[in-house]
C-alpha cells in the first residue's frame, strides 16, 4: 500500500452519494414511531376485571407494584378490592406482571413516552392514571401464553356403572405425584381464605403439599378445622368459586388437595401423632355440647385442647351429625369420619352417644352440671312438599331416607322414583335411589345451571344415568287404592325474566300437564331446626327468627350461658360455616369463662 | 543517550466517549507513548449475580439481560440452557431454531454497533452514524419479535415467550438484504479508508503464542491465527445443522480483527437467511411450572456461546429451592479489557486506547457482575 492510495482516498467520498436521499430518522417529535404490536409500553389494567389478587405485585423482580385501595372499589368475595400501582420509576418493562396475572386485565400499552418532574407521580395505578390505555393495548396474555396454569389435574374417579352398584367411594383421589402437580398451580392470592367462612389456611396447607411437606399441610389444616378430611370429601367449597384461576380456567382443586393432606394419615394415633397438638392442662371449667355434628365437635376439640372439660351429648348410635346421617356413604366413608372423630376422643374430647336431650338427659341438667354450654343441633326436621297427595305411602323426605340408609338399611324404593328438588341432598337422594336399584328422575323448578348443588355433584348424578328435568313443576302425588304413590304429575315451566335484571323465574306452560308413573317420590327441598329439646322457660329467653337461633357476634344467645352455632344458627347451613362457628364459640367460651 | 521525558498520569474515563461502558484506564504517559496502564473497574457494579440469588427462577430470567447492553441475547439463552439442563427440561425444536435466529441477530447488532465504536474512535464518525442507524433496523425486527428494542427478554427457560409474529419471516429478509448491500458502502468508508487502515494495521498485536495462555477469545483469538468458535467447537443449540465459516485473520492487530468481524457479519447475514428457510413448525414453548411454586433440582451446569465478543459461559447452582443458589458469568471482557488490555497498552500510543479496547469488544459489565 502506497502512501497516496488512489483507493483509499477517493472512496470514502463516496459517502457524498448520500446527499439528498431521505432520511432514515424520525423527525420527532413531528412524528411518532409506530410501536410494533407486541411492544412493551406503560401499563393498563382493566380495574372491572381485575380481582386483585396481587399475583402482578408478587412475581415483580424490581417491587415495583404494590396494591393499593381505590376510592370507589370495594372488596368482595373473590375480589380483594385492590389494584395494582406501579412504580415507573423502578418497572423495567419485562411483562412478568402480564403473564402472571390470572384474569388478564393487565396488559401492556403502546405508550412509552411519559415526562415529569415530579418523582411521586411515576406512581401509577394503571387504568385510573391513563384510562385512554385501554385502546392501545399492546403486550397482552391469552390462556395459551398465560403462565398461569388454568388446566386442573382430573380426579380419577370409579366409573358410573359400577358405582351404582356399591355404596364404595365414587373419587379415588389424587396420587402423591398429582396432588403436587395440582398443588403447584396455586397462585396463593388468598382470596380463597376470604371467603372460606371458616377462613381456613388454605394457600399456607396447598403450598405445603406442593413442596412435599404432606404433614405440615396437615397441621395447618388443624389450625382451625379438625374435619379436614371429611372437608376434602364433601365441603361446598366456595373457596374454589373464588379462585383467581376460576376467572379463565379451572379453579384449584382445594378441596380435593385437602382430603389428599390429611388422608395421609390413616389411623386415628397417626393423626395426633403428625398434628401431635399442645394440649394445655385441665382449667377447671366445664363446658357441655349439644350434638355431635360439625359445630360441636369443633367446639369440643379445641376446647379440649384449651384444657376445658368437654362433654359432647348425641341423641343418636354415632357422632357427626348431618354429615354422618346425611351424606351418603359412596361421598363420605364411615372410617373416615370415624378415624376423625376417635382422634378427638383421644384428646379427650368426652362424648355420650345414644343420649337425646330432653329424653335421655334434661337440658336443665347439662345447663346446671356446665360453666358453659354450646348448642349446634342442625337442621334435621324437613319441610313438606307442599303439593296434593304427598301423605301417601311411598313419598317419603330426601333426609329421612338418607338417615335409613346411612344407618344401614336398605328401603324399598321400588323401581321408579322421582327426586323433588335442586340441592345437593336432592342429588344424594337420587344417586342413593340408584344403588338402591331403581331409575331416578330429578324434577326442579329452574334451569340446571340455577341448582344450589354443587357442579360436581351433578355430573356425578348424570354419569350414573340419573335423569335431570329441569323446568318441571311437580303439582301433585297420585295414588292407588291403598294410598300408595302410583305416579307423580307435573307442570313444564318457562323462564321469565323478572324485568329488572333479577333471577328469572320458572312460570307454569298451561297445558303441559304431564303424567309420569313412579314408585316413591322423595322430596328435598330443604330442612328446619328442631327445637323440642329446649324447654319452655329457656326458650322463652332466648330469641329466634325464621327458625334460626338469634345469637351475638360471639355466637352467644340471650342466655349468656348459653352459645350456639351451626345450621340452626348461621344463613350458609353447610358443615364448613358451622366448623367456623364451633371455632370462634371457643374463642367466645373462652372470654367468657376465663375473663 | 536519549534523554527521558518526564511520564504523566492520566485518568482515560470512566466518562470519556471513547471508554466503551464505564470503567477507567490510569496511564503513566512519556509524551504519546503509554508506558504503563492500569486498568480500573467498579463504575458499573449492578451486583447481577447477587441480585438472582435473591430472586426465583423466572424473575432471574429478566436480570440476565441487562449484562450487556450491545447484545443480551447470549445472556439469556446461557441462563435459559443452564437451568434447563440442571431439569432436564426439553425445548421444542421451532423454539432451538428461533433461538438460533436471535442470537444470530443479536450478533449482527452487536456487529454494527462495534463498526460504529472501532470506526468513530478512529475519527471516522459517518461510518458510525450509518452503522448505528441501520443496527436500528435490526432493534425494529427485534421490537417486532419481542416487545423490546433493547433488552429483550425473549429467551427463556423452556423455550421462547412468543412465536413468530406474521410476516416477520419477509421482514427478517428485507433487512438482510438491506444490510448485505450496506456492507460494500461500509467498505468504501471504513476498509478501504486509507486513514483507517494505517491506524489499524499492526496496532493493538496480541502475540498469538500467548493468546490461549491469556484466555483471548473470539474476534481477537480468530485474528490471531486459531480457529476457535464456540458455534463450531461446542455446537449449541441448531448451529450444527447450519452452513458457516469462522472469520480468519493472522496478523493478530486491529486491522485484524476488523477483518474478521466483518466477515462474520457477513456470514452472520447468511446464517439468518439459512435459519428462516430451515425453521421448522410447531410448538415454541415447554410450559414451566408455576412460576411462584417453580422449584429447580438441585444441580449444577456451565453453559457456553460464542457471543459476538467471544465465549461466553454461564455456570448455575441449583441446591433445589425455588431461587439459583449461585449464578456465575464468564464474560470475555473480564480477560479483554482487564489484564490483556493493561499488557496492551504498553508502549502504544495514547490515541489508541479506545481504538485499542474497541477492537477487544470490551463491555465492563461483564467484568463486574
Amino acid at each position: 500500500m502506497a502512501f497516496f492510495d488512489i483507493k483509499g482516498l477517493v472512496n470514502p467520498l463516496s459517502t457524498l452519494k448520500q446527499f439528498g436521499n431521505k432520511p432514515h430518522t424520525v423527525e420527532y417529535p413531528k412524528k411518532h414511531k409506530e410501536t410494533a404490536a407486541r411492544y412493551r409500553g406503560l401499563h393498563f389494567n382493566d380495574l372491572e376485571a381485575c380481582i386483585g389478587c396481587g399475583n402482578c405485585s408478587t412475581i415483580c423482580m424490581n417491587e415495583a407494584i404494590d396494591m393499593i385501595t381505590l376510592a370507589d372499589i370495594e372488596g368482595k368475595g373473590g375480589d380483594s378490592g385492590l389494584r395494582p400501582r406501579v412504580d415507573n420509576g423502578r418497572c423495567c418493562w419485562c411483562a412478568l406482571c402480564v403473564e402472571v396475572c390470572p384474569t388478564g386485565s393487565l396488559n401492556l400499552t403502546k405508550e412509552y413516552n411519559y415526562v415529569t418532574k415530579d418523582a411521586d407521580a411515576f406512581l401509577w395505578t394503571p387504568g385510573v392514571d391513563n384510562p385512554e390505555g385501554k385502546d392501545n393495548l399492546s403486550f397482552t396474555s391469552d390462556t395459551n401464553t398465560s403462565l398461569s396454569l388454568f388446566s386442573r389435574v382430573p380426579m380419577p374417579e370409579m366409573d358410573g356403572k359400577e358405582r351404582v352398584k356399591s355404596f364404595a367411594e365414587t373419587m379415588l383421589y389424587y396420587t402423591e405425584e398429582a396432588a403436587r402437580e395440582e398443588a403447584s398451580r396455586c397462585i396463593s392470592c388468598s382470596l380463597c381464605t376470604e371467603v372460606c367462612p371458616d377462613h381456613m389456611h388454605i394457600p399456607e396447607y396447598i403450598n405445603a403439599i406442593a413442596q412435599g411437606e404432606d404433614e405440615d399441610a396437615i397441621r395447618i389444616i388443624y389450625d382451625n378445622n379438625p374435619l379436614g378430611e371429611m372437608c376434602g370429601k364433601v365441603c361446598t367449597r366456595r373457596c374454589e368459586d373464588v379462585c383467581a384461576l376460576e376467572v379463565r380456567g379451572e379453579a384449584v382443586a382445594i378441596r380435593w388437595l385437602k382430603e389428599y393432606a390429611v388422608g395421609r394419615a390413616s389411623t386415628a394415633e397417626m393423626l395426633q401423632e403428625i398434628v401431635s397438638p399442645d394440649i394445655q392442662a385441665p382449667n377447671g371449667k366445664k363446658v357441655g355440647i349439644i350434638g355431635a355434628g360439625p359445630a360441636g365437635l369443633t367446639a369440643g376439640y379445641y376446647l379440649a385442647l384449651k384444657g376445658f372439660d368437654v362433654t359432647i351429648y348425641e341423641g343418636h348410635e354415632y357422632a357427626g351429625g348431618m354429615v354422618m346421617y346425611g351424606i351418603p356413604k359412596y361421598r363420605l366413608p364411615m372410617d373416615s369420619l370415624n378415624k376423625q372423630i376417635d382422634y378427638m376422643k383421644n384428646i379427650g374430647v368426652k362424648i355420650e352417644f345414644n343420649t337425646y336431650v330432653g329424653k335421655d338427659i334434661s337440658f336443665e341438667k347439662i345447663y346446671e352440671e356446665n360453666d358453659a354450654m354450646f348448642v349446634g343441633v342442625g337442621f334435621q326436621k324437613p319441610y313438606d312438599i307442599g303439593i296434593d297427595g304427598e301423605k301417601a305411602i311411598g313419598v317419603i323426605p330426601a333426609v329421612s331416607l338418607l338417615f335409613d340408609v346411612n344407618n344401614g338399611s336398605t328401603p324399598d324404593v321400588g323401581n321408579k322414583v322421582v327426586v323433588i328438588g335442586g340441592g345437593n341432598v336432592a342429588i344424594d337422594g337420587a344417586r342413593v335411589s340408584r344403588r338402591l336399584g331403581a331409575d331416578v328422575t330429578i324434577m326442579y323448578r329452574r334451569r340446571v345451571a340455577d341448582m344450589p348443588a354443587d357442579w360436581e355433584e351433578i355430573e356425578g348424578a348424570e354419569h350414573e344415568s340419573v335423569e335431570i328435568m329441569p323446568q318441571t313443576i311437580p303439582v301433585e302425588i297420585i295414588s292407588d287404592a291403598n294410598n300408595r304413590v302410583k305416579a307423580i304429575k307435573y307442570l313444564k315451566a318457562e323462564m321469565v325474566s323478572d324485568g329488572k335484571g333479577g333471577r328469572p323465574r320458572p312460570v307454569p306452560i298451561e297445558g303441559s300437564e304431564t303424567i309420569m308413573e313412579c314408585s316413591t317420590v322423595i322430596g328435598a327441598i330443604g330442612q328446619e331446626a328442631d327445637y323440642d329439646f329446649i324447654p319452655d322457660e329457656f326458650r322463652n329467653k332466648m330469641e329466634f327468627k325464621w327458625g334460626k337461633m338469634l345469637v351475638n357476634d360471639d355466637l352467644q344467645t340471650a342466655i349468656p350461658k348459653i352459645f350456639a352455632g351451626g345450621d340452626a344458627v348461621n344463613n350458609t347451613a353447610d358443615a364448613i360455616s358451622a366448623i367456623a362457628d364451633g371455632f370462634n364459640a371457643v374463642k367466645s367460651i373462652e372470654k367468657f369463662l376465663m375473663k | 543517550m536519549m534523554k527521558r521525558e518526564k511520564a504523566t498520569t492520566l485518568y482515560l474515563g470512566p466518562q470519556h466517549p471513547g471508554i466503551t461502558g464505564n470503567m477507567m484506564v490510569k496511564l503513566k504517559v512519556e509524551g504519546d507513548t503509554i508506558v504503563n496502564s492500569t486498568t480500573h473497574v467498579g463504575y458499573l457494579h449492578r451486583g447481577f449475580e447477587k441480585l438472582m440469588e435473591r430472586r426465583n427462577w423466572l424473575q432471574s430470567f429478566t436480570i440476565v439481560c441487562r449484562i450487556c447492553v450491545p447484545e443480551p441475547d447470549p445472556n439469556e439463552e446461557n441462563y435459559a440452557r443452564a437451568v434447563e439442563e440442571i431439569e432436564g427440561r426439553e425445548v421444542p425444536e421451532r423454539a432451538q431454531w428461533i433461538r438460533t435466529l436471535v442470537l444470530e441477530l443479536a450478533r449482527i447488532g452487536t456487529y454494527l454497533l462495534w463498526f460504529a465504536g472501532q470506526s468513530g474512535s478512529a475519527g471516522l464518525y459517518t461510518m458510525g452514524q450509518w452503522s448505528i442507524g441501520d443496527r436500528d433496523y435490526v432493534l425494529d425486527l427485534f421490537e417486532e419479535l419481542t416487545g423490546g428494542r433493547v433488552y429483550h427478554m425473549y429467551i427463556w427457560p423452556g423455550g421462547v415467550r412468543r412465536d413468530l409474529p406474521e410476516g416477520f419471516e419477509a421482514k427478517v429478509l428485507q433487512t438482510m438484504d438491506y444490510l448485505e448491500k450496506r456492507l460494500i458502502q461500509y467498505d468504501k468508508l471504513m476498509f478501504d479508508n486509507t486513514i483507517f487502515q494505517k491506524r489499524a494495521m499492526g496496532v493493538g498485536w496480541i502475540d498469538p503464542e500467548k493468546a490461549i495462555e491469556w484466555g483471548v477469545v473470539g474476534a481477537p483469538l480468530r485474528a490471531a491465527g486459531i480457529a476457535s468458535d464456540v458455534r463450531k467447537d461446542d455446537p449449541y443449540e441448531v448451529y450444527d445443522q447450519l452452513d458457516f465459516e469462522m472469520g480468519h485473520a493472522t496478523t493478530s492487530d486491529v486491522w485484524g480483527r476488523a477483518q474478521v468481524r466483518r466477515f462474520e457479519l457477513e456470514q452472520s447475514i447468511n446464517l439468518v437467511r439459512q435459519i428462516i428457510e430451515k425453521m421448522p413448525k410447531g410448538e415454541y414453548y415447554n410450559r414451566i411450572p408455576n412460576p411462584m411454586k417453580w422449584v429447580v433440582p438441585a444441580g449444577d451446569a456451565y453453559v457456553k456461546t460464542e457471543s459476538a465478543r467471544g465465549e461466553f459461559g454461564y455456570y448455575v447452582v441449583s441446591d433445589g429451592t425455588n431461587k439459583p443458589r449461585r449464578v456465575h458469568i464468564k464474560g470475555p471482557a473480564y480477560v479483554h479489557a482487564m489484564t490483556l488490555l493493561e499488557d496492551m497498552l504498553k508502549g502504544a500510543n495514547v490515541s489508541d486506547v479506545s481504538f485499542i479496547m474497541n477492537s477487544l469488544g470490551t463491555c465492563p459489565p461483564e467484568i463486574e457482575r
